[in-house]
Formats: structure tokens, sequence, C-alpha cells
């Protein structure tokens, strides 16, 4: 056992060095196999320790326990700050790998160069691992008889899954990032450069959405607070490199359409990727309070903020000697698609500012000896709402407007329709949800309904040109237009989710004896007292909760607070039904003094349209990438076409 | 990833999750202008998290005081400054807007608009004196035979 | 023309320099630490009991310095570390008045009894309002207290011999607070 270990511990830098060598051109594919393999290997051999509660490492010891259930240990391998970096790095290898599969196609020069960087971050990577976090720390002689266990929270099958979704989008941007810095470095960054590096940047922001997505849902549920977004620094780490992202999609269209704003797209792949760095820095270093914060560590930070600067501050430098020399090879006009894209582009990238502005805000008023401040949600709050709000005008205009040049007074008839039509509706369905008038609820519902419509109606003026049938003509349009329709439906769905639940929501925290009842909207909650129960690794006392609606039964909540053996942590559960239209909460607070219970009780409506809308985002993302132009690989090696204005960005 | 990092609190923090209290109100406006001044008023003794969320003893005391000063009829505004008043900027989530916190209210909003109107400026002033548009012909050219060639595609 | 654009494209760059200058700095700095909102304010208005003996008042008059005002309870474990530094500042005549806080009255006197009282005597702070009101958010934290009744400093964490020739006593100096170096120890007042 010793010995495999120790022998992964050798392979693991090898490699990693293996990789820097990487543009040796003919090294690179095979060394970003091996890496991948080595890498995999030690992941599934930390896996093993952990199912086989092997104590002596003390990784192990620390986040496992001999009853935590067998699917816990494994997503306990990456509960952990050793591990988590352990996948990071592997999913930079995977991606590698992937690179390197389906590269083929690429000229030599430029995949040696794109996985020669990758290799370079690797190297990175992989002695940050091996200097400053090694999972595979022995606790020799002196082993634990039994684990520390996984923190409970961790202990949720959500959290199987969102790490490596997060971290698939995160680590996602390093192969845009690797595109940009290969196109700097060869001085070539034409719209064969964009098409190469489209794909692999719509792959990383779907799974980046899936990730965030998941992660508020978990948040929402598990934390017993029924809050679904912080704003807390960790949670801003993630949204950052997703805003950069998104700008980072619609600018790469441009790029490839029309071979413009071509400095611009790969500054924003360069941030894309420093961002994702950068939220790892803040996580890790202890330089920013957060509720998810490790325990800080300034040698880590320090490691981190080093290889930050190598790489950011590399490859900006790079960037401001190289990007000059970029030549537009169109002309376009100031209403014209390509401006519109890139209001959209300085309008996400003023969001990102919002973000990180608010997220440094406090390291910068200690630096300057200004005190301690906080920024949080009202902060976020009111800066993002104008930004919002402004993206969604010009995502219902942007699809309708076309590439050079766009004459108002052909636009003008439809968008005055539009916007009536938006009008009506919004009004309608805030009137029907008879929770009162709110303006900025009316003008947010609005403004989905003309995303929505101004997809279907663009749509549907291409199918008609298109000539031949409906179907036929709907088969006609690209997939990376229905894509692009699919994601901004679920933009403009997560958005109206978010409008309706933060300002309709209900919250009441309720002091109940068994018997009581209390009335929110139309649903009337009655307390039925609780039970005492026994899980695997936990005892819990359940609350019994009978929801009614005007006495037709809805729901029977049986909201839990656990006590953990191990941890000796009490953890609240909550118990949701969840509906199209609303969500119902229930958590189960403190035994008072006189025998009642203190209950949180939430009505939160339109709660599920929040993350399906994400879902939606991220499935438009997939039906893009199923576009015929990046399965078909013969075009992209024309090199230099610009393909006409027909599919959408 | 969050999640990732909350296992490292088990060493640094006193967090408890979730803490549900009681508080009573006469009217439902006092209930919800409570709920909103403890969810803006951080917990200065916890990581970051609101005193609506933690249970910690402070808290607790704070969220004491809020209730008393909401059933003499301050406002939220008032609240706010009487807890700035003793633990600092810090206390609140909503920073003030004050000289220095202009960078952080205005900042990425303006560099926005400068960046707009920089680009429209430039934009019009080429417009204005178009460069010769020879390449023009030419990208008319390759246009239309990449036209053919995804006509080709079409068909098979 | 040409400096223009290298202006506007090495301004990432730059943006970034001065980002990761500012990580430097922050590295290693503990942000949960908050200096006090009360600094060169007189102590709030308050009047409590003493913890010895039930009845008896102290207020905002009572607390004049130079002194040292300590916040602890019994239940705060880092206090008790704290405890023989104080013992020995007491010792050598630099006046410390605890505020006993948010504490049961029976567990702190018992406490004193068996670790010794550093003492002069103790606020009695049983439901944490003084604490509030000072803005304390974490046992122990210890106040620089001058002669009008001005807070001059505050520590906050446990006061060890490192912090206590560093931090406070020059703080303690400046403030005009007593010297024991320069007077024989004893004429406590």
């Amino acid at each position: 056992m010793a010995l495999v270990l120790a022998a992964i511990q050798a392979a693991i830098p090898l490699t990693g060095a293996a990789r820097g060598n990487g543009r040796w051109m003919a090294v690179a594919r095979p060394a970003a196999y091996g890496q991948f393999s080595f890498l995999f290997m030690a992941f599934v051999t930390l896996a093993y320790c952990f199912v086989n509660n092997d104590f002596t490492v003390s990784y192990v010891a620390n986040h496992s326990n001999t009853l935590l259930p067998v699917q816990y240990k494994i997503s306990a391998v990456w509960g952990g700050h050793e591990g988590s970096l352990l996948l990071w790095a592997l999913v930079l290898a995977g991606w590698t790998a992937a690179v390197a599969l389906w590269s083929h196609h690429l000229p030599r020069l430029v995949s040696a160069r794109v996985l020669g960087v990758m290799g370079l971050i690797a190297v990175g990577f992989n002695s940050f691992l091996l200097f400053t976090s090694n999972p595979f720390d022995r606790l020799l002689p002196d082993f634990p008889a039994d684990g520390g266990d996984l923190n409970p929270l961790l202990q949720d099958p959500g959290l199987i899954v969102h790490p490596p979704m997060l971290y698939m989008g995160y680590v996602g941007f390093s192969v845009a990032f690797a595109f940009a810095i290969a196109g700097l470095l060869g001085g070539r960054l034409d719209s064969a450069w964009a098409r190469w590096s489209r794909p692999w940047t719509t792959v990383a922001w779907c799974f980046l959405t899936v990730g965030i997505a998941l992660g508020s849902w978990w948040a929402y549920y598990e934390l017993g607070w029924g809050g679904w977004w912080f704003w807390d620094p960790v949670e801003n780490a993630s949204l950052m490199p997703w805003l950069a992202g998104t700008a980072l999609m619609h600018s790469l269209a441009v790029t490839e359409k029309r071979g413009v704003f071509k400095a611009w797209t790969v500054l924003l792949a360069i941030l894309a990727f420093s961002l994702s760095l950068l939220g790892t820095f803040l996580v890790r270093s202890g330089v920013l309070t957060s509720v998810h914060a490790f325990a800080s560590d300034p040698t880590r930070g320090l490691f981190i903020l080093i290889f930050l600067l190598l790489v950011v501050g590399g490859s900006l430098t790079l960037f401001a000697f190289r990007a000059q020399t970029f030549r537009s090879e169109s002309q376009y006009q100031l209403f014209s698609r390509e401006v519109l894209l890139l209001v959209n582009n300085i309008v996400l990238v003023c969001a990102t500012g919002v973000v990180l502005v608010g997220t440094l805000y406090p390291i910068i008023f200690v630096a300057l000896d200004w005190g301690q401040l906080s920024v949080g949600e009202p902060f976020f709050n009111t800066a993002f709402t104008p930004i919002v709000l402004v993206l969604m005008v010009f995502t219902g205009i942007g699809p309708l407007v076309n590439w050079k040049r766009q004459r108002f007074d052909l636009l003008r008839k439809s968008l005055v329709q539009a916007f009536a039509i938006s009008a009506g509706l919004a009004a309608t369905a805030l009137w029907t949800f008879n929770e009162g008038w709110n303006w900025l609820v009316f003008a947010t519902l609005l403004l989905c309904i003309w995303i929505v419509f101004h997809g279907l109606f663009e749509s549907w003026k291409k199918i008609r040109t298109a000539k031949a049938g409906f179907f036929a003509g709907m088969k006609r349009l690209s997939r990376s237009h229905w894509g692009m329709v699919i994601a901004h439906f679920g933009l403009a769905i997560t958005i109206a989710g978010v409008t309706m639940t933060s300002n309709y929501d209900v919250e009441r925290d309720v002091r109940m004896h068994a018997g009581d009842s209390v009335n929110i909207g139309p649903y009337l909650f009655l307390f039925e007292g609780v039970l005492d129960v026994r899980g695997a690794n936990y005892t819990a006392t359940r609350g019994q909760v009978r929801v009614t609606e005007e006495g037709e039964p809805i729901a029977f909540l049986e909201p839990e607070k656990r006590h953990y053996f191990v941890r000796q942590s009490v953890m609240t559960e909550a118990a949701i039904d969840a509906g199209f239209t609303r969500d119902l909460y229930v958590a189960l607070g403190e035994p008072l003094e006189d025998g009642s219970w203190a209950v949180r009780i939430y009505y939160k409506p339109f709660m599920r349209w929040v993350w399906g809308g994400a879902i939606i985002m991220a499935l438009g993302g997939f039906v893009a990438l199923t576009d015929r132009r990046y399965r078909v690989k013969l075009t992209a090696k024309l090199g230099l076409d610009s393909n006409s204005a027909v599919t959408g960005g | 990833m969050k999640i990732v990092m909350i296992v490292g609190l088990l060493l640094v923090s006193s967090i408890n999750w979730a803490s549900i209290d009681a508080y009573e109100f006469q009217s439902l406006e006092k209930e919800q202008q409570f709920r909103q001044i403890i969810t803006e008023l951080r917990c200065p003794k916890c990581q970051n998290q609101n005193i609506s969320d933690s249970n910690a003893g402070l808290a607790k005391d704070i969220k004491d005081r809020a209730y008393e000063l909401i059933l003499a009829g301050k406002s939220n505004a008032e609240i706010t400054d009487y807890m700035v008043d003793r633990y600092g900027n810090f206390i609140t989530y909503r920073p003030p807007l004050t000289a220095s916190t202009y960078v952080l209210w205005f900042g990425p909003f303006v560099l926005a608009l400068l960046a707009l109107i920089i680009f429209v400026v430039v934009k019009i002033r080429q417009q204005n004196n178009p460069p010769a548009e020879l390449k023009q012909e030419q990208h008319q050219q390759v246009s239309q035979l990449l036209k053919k060639l995804e006509d080709l595609e079409h068909k098979r | 023309m040409k400096s223009l654009k290298w202006l506007l494209f090495g301004l990432p760059l730059l943006g970034f320099i001065a980002m990761a200058f500012l990580f430097f700095n922050a590295l290693g700095s503990d942000p949960s630490l908050l200096p006090s909102a009360r600094l060169d304010q007189k102590i709030p208005a308050f009047e409590l009991e003493t913890l010895a003996q039930p009845g008896a008042m102290v207020s905002t008059a009572t607390v004049k310095g130079p002194l040292l005002l300590n916040v602890w309870a019994t239940w705060c474990p880092s206090c008790q570390l704290e405890h023989p530094m104080l013992l020995e500042l007491a010792k050598a005549g630099i006046p410390i008045v605890g505020l006993n806080y948010k504490d049961e009255r029976a567990a702190a006197l018992k406490y004193l009894e068996l670790h010794g009282n550093p003492f002069q005597y103790n606020i009695f702070d049983q439901k944490g309002s003084l604490g509030l009101d000072l803005g304390v958010y974490g046992a122990p934290e210890t106040y620089l207290v001058d002669a009008e009744g001005v807070i001059r400093y505050r520590h906050v964490g446990v006061v060890d011999p490192k912090v206590w020739t560093q931090v406070l006593w020059p703080r303690w100096q400046a403030m005009g607070g007593f010297d024991p170096q320069s007077t024989a120890a004893g004429d406590k007042p």
C-alpha cells in the first residue's frame, strides 16, 4: 500500500515536468495522457483509502469515519483542501487529455502550444499539491483508530456532483486560456482560432452553470436557512468566471463570424481563467472571511499568489505586447450586431467588476487603513439590478439585429409591438399572481417576456425566409442558433424566478406547540409535534407538519434536527415541498422553555425557476455544441473562413 | 467549490447552523422590518454570516437589541447607525455611501460607461473618414465561396 | 496615439499588478480582527452592579483611569490563558478593572477565588448590555482607558508578555499611565 502511494507520489512531479517540456511537439500528446493516467491512479488510490478506512493517511483520518455511508466516503475524497486540489489537478489533466485527443485536426504548432500552456499550468498545480497540500501525508506510527468524520453539511447527494461540476467549469476555462496564449504566441488570431476555442469555452461554461446552480440549490435546502445565494466571497469567486465566461462566449462568436474584437476576446479568455485562479487564491489564503473559508494558511496563499503572478502577470504582459498588432478583418456600422454584442460584453464585464470590487473592497479598505467594512447582499442587489435590466434589454434586441449594419427604422415597428405585448403579458401575469404591484418586478417580468418573445419572433422570421415548410425551416436553422435561443430562455426564466422569489417570499419564525397552526398565504401549516429517530451516524428530532390549502391536503413535511455523534454537531435538515410555482419550506429550530418549538416557515414563489432556468441555459450550451460546424472538421482546415451570417451567436 | 471549503470550518470557527428564534410582534410591518434588519447586520464574531443566520451568543444579543429598538419605534436606518456606532462599518452589509466608498459604488459603472463612450467616439470618427474598402470585395468573394460550400453540405 | 495604445493594452496588466500588491499586503493578516468603533470616545453610559456585591452600583463616572478594562468570563478559555499575565500586571501596580461579561455570578466569584484576583473591582454585565455598547465581540478584550474615561485602545485576544511590551505598554505610557518601574510598587489606589 505505502509502496504504491510512494510510487504515485514520485510519478506526479515527473509527469508534471514532462508536461512542461510539452513544447517538444510530439511529446505533448502522450505526456498529456500519461499525466492524466497517473493523476487518475492517485485519485483512485485516495478513494480506495477512504473506502477501506485507511486512517494512516491523515487526510482520510480527518475527513472520514467508519460509520460514514460509502457514497459519502467517495465524495469525502474531495471534501477537504488537499483532496479538492487533487480533484482540481485531475480535472485539469482530464481537460488536457481531451484537448490532446480531439486536436488532431489542428495544425501541429497550435496544438503543441495549447498543450504546452496547459502543461505549464499543470506543473504549477501539481507542485502546489505536492509541496503544500499532499493528500497522502501519513500519520505514522500513531494513527487514530477511527476518523474524524466528514462535516455533516457535506453528507449530501448534491455534494457528490457539485464540486466536480464546478471544477470542470473553472478548469475548463484553462483551455480557452491556453488557446488565447497560443494565439498570442503565434500571432495568429482569426476566425479559425475563435472556432477552435469556442466549443471548449461553451462546454466549460455549461459545467460551470450547472455547478453554480447545484451549489445554490444545496445551500438552499441544506444550510437550513432558506437562502440560495449569499454573495459570499466563495460564491462570488464562482460567479466572476461565469460572468467573464459568458462575455467570452459572446465575444468569441463575433470573432468567429466577423473577425473583429480580437484583442478583446483574448483579454476575456485570460480574464475568465484568471478569475478562476483568483477565486482559488481568495478562498484558500484566508485574506477574506467567508462562511466557507478554509483554515487560513498564508504559505498556501503565498504559493497561489506567486502562481497567479506568473500565470496572469505573464499572460497580461504578453497581451500588452502582442495584442496591439491585431487588425480587424471586416467593417461594421455603429448599429450592428457586432456593436450590440460588444455592449453586452461591456455590461457583463461591468457586472464582473461589481462582484470583484465588492469582494475585494474590504481588503482595500483595510490596506488603506480605513477600518473594516462589510460588503454584502444589500450592496450587490442594488448594484446588480440596473445591470441586469440593461443586459436584458440588449439580450432581447441583439439576435434581431444584422451583422455589419442595421437600419433602425426597419426594427422600430417590431420593437414597439414586442414592447407592448410584453408589457401586456407582464401586467396580466402580475395581476393573476395577485400579491401586490411592484414596478421593479413589472419591469423585470416585462423584459423576461421580451427576451422570450424576441427569441421566438426572430426564429419564426428566419424559418419563414427559409421558404420551406415549418419543420423543414426549423431544421435549417443551425443548432447553435437554437442553443442561443434556449440559453436566453433559461436566462429569462432564472431572472423571473429570482425576481418573484425575492420580492414576494414570506418568511416567518414562529413559536409552536403541538397542535398549533399558522397561516401563510393560502396555506395552513399545522404543527403536530415531534418524533425521535435514529440514522446511520446521527440521532434526530423530527417535526411533523401538515400543510393544507382550503382543507385540501398539500403536503406532510418532516424537518429534522440532527445530532451527529462523531463531530458532536447539530444540523438542521429542512423539509421542502417543491412545486412549479412555489416552494414551501419548514425548518425546525430550538425547543423553547414552555415546551413549544421555534419553527421557521417559508413560502417562496417560483423558487424552482431559478435553478430550472440555469439548467436550461446549460442545455442551450450543449445544444449549441452539437452544431454541425463543430462536428464537421472539414471547415476548420480552411482557416480563413468567415461564416455567413445565417447562424446566430 | 464552496462546499469543499466548508470542511475547514471545523478548525476555524464557532459556527452553528441556522438559529431560529421566534420574536413576536404586534404588526406584520414590524416583523418584516425586523426580518430585514437582521439580514443586513453582520455577526461580528462569526465568519461571513448575518445575525439572522448565526446563533452565536453575540448575534442573539444584537438581535435582542434590534428587537427592543424596533419596539421603541426606531427605523432600520437608525438601528444601523446605532450598531455602526458600536461596532463600526463592519456590522452592516450595506456599505455607507461616503467618499471612501465611491469607487465601490460607482467604479465599475463609470469605467463601463467610459469604455462605451470611447468606443462610440472612435467608431464615429472612423465612419466619418472610412479607410479604402479594398478588402471588402475580397471578403464578399470568400463568403460567397463559403456559402457554396455550406449549400453543398446541406445537400449531403 | 502610440503611447495611448500602450496605455490601453497595458491597462489590464497595471490593474493586476495593483491587485497583486494588495493581496501580498493582505496575506497573513487576520481579517477577523476588528478595530474598535469606540476609540477616542468616552465609555458609554451604564449603571451596573459590581460582581462582588449585589446592589453596589458602578457607573461611567467611576471608571476613570488610566486603567486597563479587561473583558472576561468563566466560559472563555482564552481568558484563563491570560489570567496569569493579568495577575502579574496587577502585582506590578497596573490598575485593572474587570468587565465580567455574560457570566454567572457564583461561577465568576469561585473562579477568582481559585485563580487569584487581578481586578480592583468587577463590573457585572450579565446580559452583555455594556458589552454591546462597547462593541465587544469576543472575550477576552482589553481596553486602555485614560484619566478622562476615554477609550484609547482596544486589544482583542489574549494579553501575553509580547502583546504587553510591544502593543499595550507604549500606548499605556503615551496616555500617561502609571509606570510601575519609576514608582515603588504597592501604591495601588
